[in-house]
């Protein structure tokens, strides 16, 4: 990973180097990365700047440093405020007061700190700790659930690998996890863990939707009449309820192995020209409905194995008959997509019961044709789940990446936590606008919160129901400042966020992190603003808000908004003479701007074009919820060169790059291709790497595999991996990316200095840039 | 003296047939109408002429003699062969007497004593008489006398055939006569019966039965004929033991009677003629027969009789006075009948197995009734079904509606396609048409059979039923003889038998596909109350050799039936429990509201593949539940799951549920309970028989069109609503059984026993039964287990070796003499192996426009099926009351009927009964205090609807003894023959207290232990020291080796085998209060629920009938 950051700090190291640095500081300190870091001081000037005040949160950014504070965060004693003592309060050591920095209001600290002084202070005043962490001893620990529900309905041997991966997986568990198993095809079947000889498990038509109440009726959970009145979640209380379905894995992973090795295909048959019938909506649904039951407000996991699209049921996405083919994009702009909107409607309110009880829905989808992601994405979209798709159970991509879902972080924790809410607090002159990201709104509406929204607004708290060390939220905020009113005091704006959550411990845990920013005057201190722009944020945060709508609008329509955006911005931020394209230029800290809006435009997650409506739902899922740098590596995928001149080199995204003598290494975050040139490709064939004497081609052939290999073994979902050479079809890959520089259309090019060209109609970066220039320059616009 | 009158009629019915005609007749003449023209004839004859003047159509007063002579003819012709010169002697003469008698009996209301004196004519049994001629002498004092008597009868009756109906024929019957055989042939022609005769050789003992009943029937109607019969066994019960003879005290104050007995027949007879001068000569008939009778110990009942014949006889006029008062018993001399006097179910029974039972019987000729099911007989098919498959009620059917109206006896067939053959009888072949699939007519589709009438050289046929000529296929083409039979008659079963199966093809197949082999599914009800009973340990072990015996077709080394399980309470678990798996898997199905089947590969397995997993999951079921508090039961979901399986997999199949309680946990089919016995007798009364809900209906249906069977054990501490529970069963043709208050230890033995023959029994599935029948009649309606979509085709989710379905026929149209009437009925099913199967049954009935005719070719156990059966569906719309009201009604139109139509003109005191139907009122008297239609008070709900639904599918065999339980005396048993002793009547007074009896009815099996009986025999038959000692909780006989102790268990157990569920066997001591229950089963006596004694309710029909005719 390190290169790859080393890559992108020597795409901005134009950019000033204490802003540059003062960036990368906050980012590693507290996750965070604004669009802006000086802000303008009024809600006119802020509309103006075009690219919202807003910012990239990482809540769980790993620290390993942090200290485990043991108590409880001191807060606010303003009902309406309950900001958290941070080191940006002022604190009067003798009277024992601090000032809240949101509200101003004066807090009496508690007898527990009577022996604070200047000297003797606790480690939520101190400046490096702007983020800090809480361990809340409330309640006794829970332990972790992994529910997996399997669709049987595979093949032979893709189930075979599925099972293998899911007993694999008994043993990366924490041995107290409770982990229970639905498994699903024309039916649904609830196992039950505990039992000796006869294996039990309780079965559930699929084609029949079912309360929670009706489940649990019928899972006979509701034996005990009141469970439990109070919201604590208590599950100790009946363990022997839920123990029939959810058992720690240390009691029961011999039977649960022998369970999964039992496990059959679906036994019903599938006759010619049909698909196997697969209750997915109804799987999940019960999944749910079991949590919601014995375990309210419990994070869990539930993992959803499927190997095809759900074909019956409630959330049913295509019918039975394979001569009905599975809705594409095309149909859905027909509005032919029979099953859409129902299935949708069902799966997302599944999620947004998954999440109201703190439960995520990880969508493991292996199929060569769509499983219907594209319905159920807001199963994992709103929960925080995962979701991988592969083309079989029985490929290393997934089963690597699944086992890299157990993985642990750097303290032997599992990166992995659950149930967080994320509360903001703004100082005065800002609103929340709202969130995008892998959380639901709590709709808890409060002062600091927007009319106008951006993402899922309209709340200044929200629940993200699972989530690791990349999640990543993006923030967007809105200065109500008025444009005549002063600076605000102090002249810096605060920005607090308040992440409750589940650790995979068990412990619930609090982090803070406050923030600041200095104001400014747009008009008298634009210089200041303009150079404090995050434009790698900007894009990212810009593409979030465009992808955000691309899931409600034409495509189209997003496309001109963001070019409509990158216009104003140019015009704003340009300095050129009217009409004369030739005359702009932008500055350091804008200049990759216009770049990433144009790998933006051609990225998967806005044009649908080749991409299945199941692809593009997955691609995006991912875009919504990893932090920067890996946003920026989708947006703009990076591209290296392997050559014998030298040292392996990023090369620009662009059809020259493809040289004969070189070897590419693209990463596009899903991808990892290796691609000869043609003279590499045909010296391989000819074998010359085997020859001693050509060693140093073997290196040469070895060094892009191995940075790849890296790139595998850590990135989570693991790229599909593509290892190909000139003139071959899964050239593709590449050839789709890199900027079509040299196309057929301008064939100028052809024996010049290298490069091949693309057969494709789209617009190169070149004309791109020139089509900018000229509406930014315009008068008209 | 009414009742002597009817007593003498009976006597000489029989006699006239035989030997025991001889005793019969004597007695009988003594009501003997025909007395006078007795007297003219032989004397001994005269006996016999009595009877056939019995037959009465024929009267002597209205000169009827040619009418009624046809019908005799065929009693008579047997006779003849024996005697041409009898015949000759009496011809003319007699035949009118003969005539009379055979088709009445007459029942005297008032003679109480005189029974004693039909006992001594055993006439009844005229007609096998042949053989029991030989018995019944020996048993009679005269031996001697009666055979002459006999012979003399003999030619009388041929007589009366001639000069009957056929005056034209006569002559040349007469000079037939000469030659026995001759006559036979002619007499064939003339009546129905001859034909029989016509095989003297071989048949004749069997078909001179068959004749002579119809003509006893009408000779000896008189029930002093069966009355006879008894006392016979009476005779024999008097040597053997000393108590014996204490029941029978009656028997000698009829000796005591005696000598007036002769006198009074031949008053009788004269009277009848209203010739006083008549009367001598009837003595010296009745003399001739009494000094026999007296000897032998007939005389003591002949005694009694006569002692109040005489009153009445030497008066005609006066004994008809009499009768009126015989209405009003008070006024009577006598009070009360004498039980013996009137018809007796065992001496009918006795003297039918003796008459019939040892010939075979050939289904050849048209027309002819069949032994009674009591007795063992062989059947050889010649052309139409065995009875064993389909028996009627009339064999001789009236021409046209207006004659049936008349009559009022229901034409009725009662179909028990898949019966079980004994094994010295062919199984019926299998027929293979090839891929054209049966022989069938064109326009009804009825199927290739004997009575097919191949014309144009046999190019085309003709069908019997439909008349429609129907061309022959190429490859079913056959040259006919100079007969016009086809070559290949006897080649082909279709043409040469009346039972025989078509392999059907596909186009006989649901959705054109050939079927799947079924499948059995266990359904295990796993709640508290089944656990502790035991039920379920003990079933679980069973089924794991149990599964060894499914059906399989044929010689196949392994069923091809599959198997699958299921338990449930409130919720249902399924077992997938396919070869592959190490472990059953058990799945939860806890959507009872909508059920489904939550497997399919593995649910349904060949058990041999399995059984390891089998086994282990019947290991594991009782272990699993075994601390279960689950009360709580669902019903109707587990039906419907059972049916899903077997949509899933695509067969037919059977259920067998295992079922503990009132399912009253929420889910479709929910009960709640609604027993009420306030409702009884009550116009509501009614409800209780109805289900509480139309889910079970509409379940029902869905299971019959999947092919899906129920079979029902139901093992209640309470009321379940057995009306609800049972409907799909019923609905499906699945069997219930019902174990109240079940304790494995106790009724573990019958339980297993029933649940072993019901897995292991011949079934077919999926079927549809049609009935077709030749033009001029219809199949109209259908009693039975079984679905009905639309009203001709009877469709069976499955219907296995029990179950019998009764059918009515009406008139459409009219009939005709010559062409009789044929039936046919054919039952498309799948076999156990999934062979679709047709079987066919085929019966050819005789026509008449004569009443006499039909009713001398009746079968009242048949009747008593039709009238069991539409009385017990009646009860589900209308209240009991008018239900027994109806039955009463209609019994007493066919019985006024005939003593209007067809018996002698006698005074309207008497009563007169055919000869066939003379235990009509007995019978009838039992169904009417069944406890379904007439409920003691501690007959529970559940019971009667049990018992209803049980005997709806019941065939003859099993009405007959279910109704009239069959009463052994056991202490007289002879412990070196394999026979079973002589039943007796089921009346408290035949009980001896020194007696150990055995009472069975089918569904119960008593062992009555008398106070006094004898230590040794107790000690040998329980072990034990006195009367005191034996413990009546016993479920069964110590096993003890002494000949009495294996001779009772070897009775046990022979009953057993006959009935198809098995008895759990009680012992009952005298005085115990467990007699109760068993008195209940003595069905002549007085009812504890207010049914009405034998002889009361003959009283009573007897009045009715009075009133009809008035």
């Amino acid at each position: 990973m390190k290169w790859i950051e080393a890559d992108f700090s020597q795409n901005t190291s134009v950019v000033m180097a204490t802003y540059q640095e003062f960036i990368q500081q906050n980012e590693e300190r507290d996750g965070v990365r604004f669009s802006w870091n000086v802000w303008p001081s009024s809600r006119l000037e802020a509309t103006r700047m075009v690219v919202p005040l807003a910012c990239l949160f990482t809540p769980l950014k790993e620290r390993p440093d942090l200290p485990p504070i043991q108590y409880e965060p001191v807060l606010c004693s303003r009902a309406t405020c309950r900001a958290v003592l941070n080191p940006l309060c002022q604190v009067d050591y003798r009277a024992k007061l601090w000032a809240c920095n949101f509200c101003f209001q004066r807090n009496q600290f508690s007898p527990s700190y009577s022996g604070i002084s200047e000297v003797n202070q606790p480690a939520e005043l101190l400046p490096q700790f702007s983020t800090i962490e809480y361990v809340v001893k409330r309640g006794t620990p829970a332990p972790l659930i992994f529910l997996y529900v399997v669709d049987t309905c595979l093949e032979e041997d893709d189930l075979q690998a599925l099972k293998e991966s899911l007993q694999m997986s008994l043993s990366l568990l924490p041995p107290n996890a409770l982990v229970g198993l639905i498994t699903f095809g024309r039916m649904v079947q609830v196992h039950e863990l505990n039992c000796e000889g006869i294996s039990k498990s309780y079965v559930f038509r699929g084609t029949k939707d079912l309360t929670a109440k009706q489940i649990q009726d019928m899972l006979g959970l509701t034996k005990p009449p009141a469970p439990v009145q109070g919201r604590a979640p208590q599950p100790q209380e009946h363990p022997g309820i839920s123990s029939r379905f959810l058992q720690p894995v240390q009691k029961i992973d011999m039977n649960l192995t022998d369970l999964l090795g039992e496990l059959q295909r679906d036994p019903w048959p599938v006759s010619q020209g049909k698909r196997p019938l697969r209750s997915s909506g109804v799987a999940i649904s019960i999944a749910v409905g079991l949590l919601e039951g014995s375990f309210p407000n419990t994070g869990a996991r539930i993992m959803l194995f499927t190997g095809g699209p759900p074909t019956q049921g409630p959330g049913m996405v295509v019918g039975d008959e394979l001569k009905a083919p599975i809705r594409s994009w095309h149909d859905i702009e027909k509005d032919n997509a029979r099953y859409l909107k129902k299935a949708t409607k069902h799966y997302e309110a599944l999620a947004n019961r998954a999440a109201v009880n703190g439960q995520c829905i990880d969508i493991y989808a292996c199929a060569l044709d769509q499983t219907g992601l594209l319905e159920l994405k807001c199963c994992c979209n709103l929960t925080g789940g995962y979701i991988v798709m592969g083309d079989s159970f029985n490929t290393s991509l997934f089963k690597q990446t699944f086992q890299r879902v157990f993985s642990k972080g750097l303290q032997g924790d599992f990166r992995m936590a659950f149930g967080a809410t994320l509360e903001i607090k703004t100082t005065r002159e800002l609103k929340i606008a709202g969130a995008i990201g892998t959380c639901v709104s709590l709709n808890s509406k409060g002062t600091s919160v927007s009319e106008n929204e951006l993402g899922v607004g309209g709340t200044c708290q929200w629940k993200i129901c699972s989530l690791d060390p990349c999640t990543t939220l993006g923030i967007y905020f809105e200065v109500v400042n008025q444009h005549n009113a002063p600076i605000p005091q102090g002249g810096r704006g605060a920005i607090q966020f308040v992440t409750q959550y589940q650790h995979s411990s068990g412990q619930r845990r609090i982090r803070v992190t406050t923030v600041a920013r200095n104001w400014a005057d747009a008009q008298s201190q634009l210089q200041q603003i303009e150079a404090a722009f995050d434009q790698e944020a900007s894009a990212v945060l810009m593409a979030r808000l465009g992808v955000f709508r691309a899931e409600s609008e034409e495509g189209p329509d997003v496309l001109r908004w963001l070019d409509r955006q990158l216009i104003r911005l140019c015009q704003k931020f340009g300095q050129f003479h009217k009409d004369d394209p030739d005359s702009f230029r932008l500055s350091e800290t804008f200049s990759l701007y216009p770049q990433f809006m144009f790998h933006l435009r051609r990225s998967p997650f806005l044009q649908v074009f080749n991409n299945s409506p199941d692809e593009s739902s997955y691609y995006r899922h991912h875009f919504m919820r990893q932090d920067l740098t890996q946003s920026l590596i989708m947006i703009q995928p990076i591209l290296y060169s392997y050559s014998f001149y030298g040292p392996p080199e990023p090369v620009l995204l662009d059809s020259s790059s493809i040289l004969p003598d070189r070897i590419l290494l693209m990463d596009t975050f899903f991808q990892i291709v290796i691609y000869h040139g043609e003279t590499i490709a045909q010296w391989r064939q000819a074998g010359y790497q085997d020859m001693q004497e050509y060693e140093n081609f073997k290196q040469l052939l070895q060094a892009p595999l191995d940075d790849g290999q890296d790139i595998l073994q850590t990135r989570f979902p693991m790229p599909r991996y593509v290892d190909t050479e000139h003139g071959r079809s899964q050239a593709r890959f590449l050839l789709s990316k890199v900027n079509p520089s040299q196309t057929y259309n301008n064939l100028y090019a052809w024996g010049q200095e290298s490069g091949a060209p693309i057969l494709t109609d789209d617009v190169s970066l070149q004309v791109f840039m020139d089509h900018l220039k000229k509406l930014a320059v315009s008068s008209a616009s | 003296m009414n009742q002597q009158g009817h007593m003498a009629s009976y006597g000489q019915p029989q006699p006239g047939y035989q030997g025991y005609q001889q005793f019969g007749y004597n007695n009988q003449h003594s009501a003997g109408v025909p007395t006078t023209q007795y007297g003219p004839y032989n004397g001994p004859v005269q006996g016999y002429e009595t009877t056939a003047a019995s037959q009465g159509p024929l009267r002597p007063a209205s000169g009827a003699p040619p009418t009624s002579l046809p019908p005799s003819t065929a009693a008579h012709s047997t006779t003849y062969s024996q005697y041409g010169q009898g015949d000759i002697q009496n011809g003319p003469a007699l035949t009118d007497q003969m005539q009379r008698f055979p088709v009445s009996q007459s029942y005297m209301s008032g003679g109480q004593p005189m029974p004693y004196q039909q006992y001594a004519p055993p006439p009844s049994n005229a007609q096998q008489l042949p053989n029991q001629m030989a018995a019944m002498q020996i048993s009679g004092s005269t031996n001697n006398a009666p055979p002459p008597v006999s012979q003399s009868y003999g030619p009388p009756t041929s007589h009366h055939q001639t000069t009957a109906g056929f005056p034209p024929t006569g002559p040349t019957v007469y000079t037939q006569y000469s030659t026995p055989v001759q006559n036979i042939s002619t007499n064939i022609p003339q009546a129905g019966n001859p034909p029989q005769h016509p095989f003297p050789g071989q048949t004749v003992p069997a078909t001179t039965f068959t004749s002579p009943p119809t003509s006893m029937g009408l000779t000896g109607m008189n029930l002093s004929p069966p009355a006879g019969v008894p006392r016979p066994t009476a005779m024999h019960g008097p040597p053997l033991p000393g108590p014996s003879q204490t029941g029978f005290p009656p028997s000698q104050p009829p000796i005591g009677h005696y000598p007036p007995q002769p006198n009074h027949r031949p008053a009788g007879p004269q009277p009848g003629t209203g010739m006083p001068g008549v009367v001598p000569g009837p003595p010296s008939q009745g003399f001739q027969v009494h000094p026999t009778q007296p000897s032998q110990g007939f005389i003591p009942q002949q005694n009694g009789s006569f002692g109040q014949m005489r009153a009445p006889q030497p008066n005609y006029a006066a004994p008809y006075t009499g009768t009126p008062s015989y209405s009003s018993q008070p006024q009577q001399q006598q009070k009360r009948l004498d039980p013996d006097s009137i018809p007796s179910p065992i001496q009918v029974i006795e003297d039918d197995k003796s008459n019939r039972g040892s010939e075979p019987f050939s289904t050849g000729v048209r027309g002819q009734v069949p032994p009674l099911v009591t007795t063992d007989f062989v059947v050889k098919d010649q052309g139409n079904s065995s009875p064993r498959f389909v028996r009627c009620a009339a064999y001789n059917l009236p021409c046209t509606s207006d004659m049936a109206k008349q009559c009022q006896v229901p034409l009725t067939a009662v179909i028990k396609p898949l019966a079980t053959l004994p094994a010295d009888e062919t199984p019926p072949y299998i027929v293979d048409h090839g891929e054209t699939g049966p022989v069938r007519c064109n326009r009804c589709k009825a199927y290739m059979c004997p009575y097919m009438q191949f014309i144009e050289g046999g190019r085309r046929f003709q069908c019997a039923f439909c008349s429609c000529v129907t061309e022959v296929l190429p490859h079913y083409f056959q040259h006919l003889d100079h007969t016009g039979k086809r070559m290949d008659y006897y080649d082909r079963p279709e043409l040469s038998l009346g039972s025989y199966e078509f392999l059907a093809t596909v186009d006989y197949c649901k959705n054109n596909k050939i079927p799947n082999p079924p499948a059995f599914i266990f359904m295990i009800d796993v709640s508290y109350n089944a656990l502790k009973s035991g039920l379920v340990h003990l079933l679980c072990e069973e089924l794991k050799t149990l599964l060894d015996y499914l059906p399989r077709e044929g010689n196949a080394e392994e069923s091809s039936i599959r198997v699958g399980f299921v338990t449930y309470n409130k919720v249902l678990h399924f077992y997938n429990v396919k070869s592959s798996l190490a472990q059953p898997q058990m799945m939860v199905v806890s959507d009872i509201a909508d059920m489904f089947v939550p497997l399919l590969d593995g649910f349904l397995v060949n058990v041999n593949e399995s059984r390891a997993v089998i086994n282990s999951l019947l290991e594991q079921i009782p272990e699993m539940f075994g601390d279960t508090r689950e009360t709580e039961t669902v019903f109707g979901p587990v039906i419907q799951a059972g049916l899903e399986a077997l949509k899933a997999a695509e067969c037919a199949g059977k259920l067998f549920i295992f079922h503990s309680t009132l399912p009253l946990a929420e889910a479709p089919g929910k009960l709640k309970n609604r027993d009420d016995k306030k409702l009884i007798n009550t116009d509501k009364e009614k409800v209780l028989f109805q289900p509480q809900t139309s889910f079970y209906n509409n379940l029902a249906k869905e299971c019959v069109a999947q092919g899906c069977c129920v079979d029902l054990f139901l093992f209640p501490n309470q009321y379940v609503d057995v009306a609800t529970l049972g409907l799909v069963t019923y609905q499906s043709g699945g069997s219930i059984y019902k174990y109240t208050y079940f304790q494995a230890q106790a009724d573990g033995e019958r339980f297993l026993n029933d649940l072993h023959r019901d897995v292991r029994k011949v079934i077919g599935f999926d079927s549809v039964m049609r009935v077709r029948t030749s033009t001029g009649i219809r199949a109209t309606d259908f009693f039975g287990s079984f679905y009905m979509s639309n009203t001709t085709d009877v469709e069976l989710a499955a219907l296995d070796c029990d179950k019998a379905i009764t059918v009515e026929f009406k008139h459409d149209d009219k009939l005709n003499e010559d062409n009789g009437a044929q039936i046919q009925c054919a039952l498309l099913y799948t076999s156990c192996s999934g062979q679709r199967r047709l079987r066919i049954h085929n019966l050819s009935l005789n026509c008449c426009t004569q009443l006499a005719d039909l009713y001398r070719n009746c079968e009242t156990d048949t009747l008593i099926n039709y009238f069991v059966k539409l009385a017990y569906r009646s009860v589900l719309s209308n209240p009991t009351k008018t239900v027994r009201d109806t039955l009463i009604n209609q019994s007493a139109q066919i019985l006024a009927c005939y003593r209007k139509n067809c018996a002698s003109p006698s005074s309207a005191g008497q009563l007169i009964l055919p000869e066939c139907m003379k235990l009509l009122p007995v019978y009838l008297n039992c169904v009417l205090k069944s406890d379904v239609i007439q409920p003691g008070a501690e007959v529970s709900t559940d019971d009667r609807s049990y018992i209803r639904q049980l005997v709806t599918s019941m065939d003859v065999a099993e009405t007959s003894v279910f109704f009239y339980p069959r009463l052994l005396p056991v202490h007289k048993m002879d412990v070196d023959s394999d026979d079973f002793p002589v039943a007796i009547r089921c009346s408290e007074e035949r009980l001896s207290k020194g007696g150990i009896y055995l009472l069975e009815n089918g569904l119960n099996l008593f062992i009555w232990v008398g106070m006094n009986t004898q230590h040794d025999l107790i000690q040998s038959i329980f072990n034990v020291q006195s009367f005191g000692q034996i413990d009546s909780a016993l479920s069964a006989l110590p096993m003890l080796d002494n000949p009495y102790s294996k001779k009772l268990r070897s009775m046990v157990d022979m009953t057993r085998a006959q009935r198809p569920r098995f008895m759990k066997l009680m012992i009952v001591k005298q005085d115990d209060k467990m007699e109760l229950l068993f008195k209940h089963f003595l069905m002549e006596d007085k009812s504890a629920s207010g049914g009405a004694s034998y002889v009361d309710f003959l009283c009573h029909m007897h009045k009715e009938i009075r009133q009809l005719l008035s």
